[in-house]
């Protein structure tokens, strides 16, 4: 076996380093696919992240819908008297409101407005997010603002400044200054930086219909629940269910899957890796197999020599791998580079476990191409190849 | 009695065609020395290429016996033939001989390291024995780079470099100048001789048949004469030109 393996790798070895050039022009197509693959994946991640990171992070195990909104924040109403109600429900250890509407907001230095999430949270309850910089919201109807690090990014705000607010009510732009108290991390929701106001501050600010300018009963979109014991979602959500009307309940998972676009995203960009990955093994797989097909004389002479089929066989896949990782990290050392030139508006993000996971689907994809090319070169009879078949 | 390095006893290959059962080789039976370098010619068809496939453990005969040292071939399943090709016999072919991405002396030590024989001292064979066939300063050339009787060359010294019983060679001169061809063939004959190997050459070149023992002519897959001595194959074959 250690015999097999040493000849097997010198012939390996010795054909890739005398070849070197063609070989390296096959480890540079695998590297542009590796590059493709991981971008596809990071910007996977950095959509989904993009999309599903306030929730994500959510000290919270449930949320609470208006019945019948199919689990869509935006569809989903709820008063402040369903907020007392699952306040009171055994094993809720805290509910916030949570208000989701849309902003502009207008940077000091009279830049393009920049689309911004505006979220309305009751200060000190679940939902408020945790700052990293200055202090967290005061009281329900203070004048104040969080903004995440995007906002905070993009806008070149600070804690102190004062932040302006633009938004249509009824017929007509309203404009708001808030004074920003605090900075949290990443915290976009569905793509958008993110803005926190108190929930009564929001209901104040936010967008609003003719009909709703007068309009005196806040209302927020979806309930945020902090259990007791997040390991009794399952028996909290079935008590909340029977004890709050017209409400429906999700886990925090199953919120992320219900977020619009979310899931037909991802599949679309996992599909799209599915694809480059398969495109990956054809392409592997055809340049060895025209690669064994070019050598069939020569391993017709290793064979009748006296080479065994596993040392053929084994040198055949030594070869692919050496070449295929070669090319995989030649493309990841590409991708971390080209990575460090995007701006971090740019939703991408090269997280461990997928990028790990890509990783291995590529170097996996050399020895999946190339298993026709190894059974072909197995299956070539020394006399045929030599031309001695009469 | 007679030890040879190699007999056959009645060996025959049939094949099945559309046209019904082909007799490629029919009831031949030879002997060959150690020592002895014999020659195996005949006109196209005649047999000789499936009877050297067969002695090279490449195909298994229908049936006849095949010994080599003492050996029978003809019972052997893959892995035993494999084993032996790559120990008891050295091969030259009529062309695509040498592993293209090795040098000269990476293509004759390859029998060394298949064999699990690749030491100092084997490597120091390796090179002498390139260097006694003229290629001292072509040891680390790649076959691309050298002319086509160098690399019959050094495909002979990749025959003979691990001691071998038995030494075949497949129209080694098909690619060869007239004066090349004669040098190869010369210095092939004179180190099956030194070495006490069994050697086989088929060839159509008549010509080359002046550095053998022995000449087995072959016709429609049997056996048809022996020319043995050097007079008679001189004065029969060589000068007369005739299979």
């Amino acid at each position: 076996m250690r015999q097999m393996l040493s000849i097997s790798s010198y012939l390996a070895v010795k054909e890739v380093w005398r070849n070197r050039g063609r070989f390296l022009l096959v480890s540079l197509v695998i590297a542009l696919i590796t590059l493709l693959v991981l971008f596809i994946a990071a910007l996977g991640e950095g959509l989904g992240n993009g999309n599903r990171e306030y929730i994500s992070k959510l000290d919270a195990e449930l949320i609470v819908y208006q019945a019948k909104s199919d689990t869509v924040i935006a569809a989903s109403r709820l008063g402040r008297n369903r907020l007392a109600a699952v306040r009171r429900v055994e094993g809720v250890a805290d509910a916030g409101m949570l208000g989701t509407s849309s902003a502009s907001l207008l940077p000091p230095n009279d830049a393009e407005p920049i689309k911004v999430a505006l979220l309305g949270v009751e200060p000190g309850h679940t939902g408020e997010p945790p700052v990293v910089q200055g202090a967290r919201l005061s009281t329900d109807l203070a004048q104040e603002a969080i903004i995440d690090a995007n906002t905070a990014y993009r806008s070149k705000l600070q804690v102190g400044d004062t932040l302006t607010l633009r938004v249509t009510q009824g017929t007509r732009d309203e404009f708001y200054d808030l004074r920003i108290v605090g900075i949290t991390g990443g915290q976009q929701f569905q793509l958008q930086p993110s803005i926190f106001v108190p929930f009564y501050t929001w209901d104040r600010i936010r967008p609003k219909s003719e009909a709703e300018i007068n309009g005196s009963t806040p209302v927020a979109n979806v309930l945020l629940v902090k259990l007791k014991d997040p390991t009794q979602a399952e028996a909290v959500s079935a008590r909340l269910a029977a004890q709050v009307d017209n409400i429906e309940i999700a886990t925090i998972r199953q919120a992320i899957e219900a977020l619009p676009g979310y899931s037909a995203q991802l599949s679309t960009l996992n599909t799209q890796g599915g694809f480059t990955l398969f495109i990956g093994i054809l392409v592997i797989g055809g340049f060895f197999q025209i690669q064994i097909l070019q050598k069939v004389a020569q391993i017709g002479v290793l064979k009748a020599i006296g080479t065994a089929n596993p040392v053929v066989a084994a040198a055949a896949i030594i070869q692919i791998v050496v070449v295929t990782v070669i090319g995989v990290a030649i493309g990841g050392l590409l991708s971390f580079l080209l990575s460090l030139t995007f701006p971090p508006t740019v939703p991408i993000i090269f997280n461990g476990a997928t990028s790990a996971l890509a990783i291995v689907a590529l170097l996996l994809i050399g020895p999946l191409g190339g298993l026709v090319s190894i059974r072909y070169a197995v299956r070539i009879e020394p006399l045929k190849a030599l031309g001695l078949s009469s | 009695m007679t030890a040879y390095a190699l007999e056959t006893k009645s060996v025959i290959k049939t094949y099945n065609s559309d046209s019904g059962v082909i007799q490629a080789v029919d009831d031949v039976s030879l002997q060959v020395a150690a020592g002895e370098f014999v020659a195996l010619v005949g006109p196209s068809g005649s047999g000789k290429t499936t009877m050297l496939s067969i002695l090279a453990a490449l195909l298994q005969p229908s049936s006849g016996q095949i010994l080599l040292d003492g050996q029978d071939l003809s019972g052997m399943d893959d892995r035993e033939r494999v084993s032996l090709r790559r120990e008891k016999i050295g091969f030259t072919f009529q062309a695509n001989n040498l592993v293209p991405y090795l040098s000269a002396v990476e293509n004759v030590e390859l029998m060394l390291r298949l064999n699990g024989r690749l030491d100092k001292a084997g490597k120091l064979r390796a090179r002498e024995l390139l260097a006694r066939l003229g290629l001292g300063e072509r040891l680390n050339n790649l076959p691309g780079q050298m002319s086509g009787g160098q690399q019959q060359r050094v495909a002979i010294a990749r025959a003979l470099i691990h001691n071998p019983s038995l030494v075949l060679a497949d129209e080694p001169t098909a690619s060869l100048d007239t004066e090349r061809a004669y040098q190869v063939v010369e210095t092939f004959a004179g180190l099956i001789h030194e070495q006490g190997r069994a050697g086989i050459m088929v060839t159509h070149d008549l010509r080359m048949c002046e550095y053998v023992d022995r000449v087995l002519q072959m016709q429609d897959g049997r056996l048809v004469r022996i020319y043995t001595g050097h007079d008679e194959i001189m004065k029969e074959l060589v000068q007369g030109g005739r299979h």
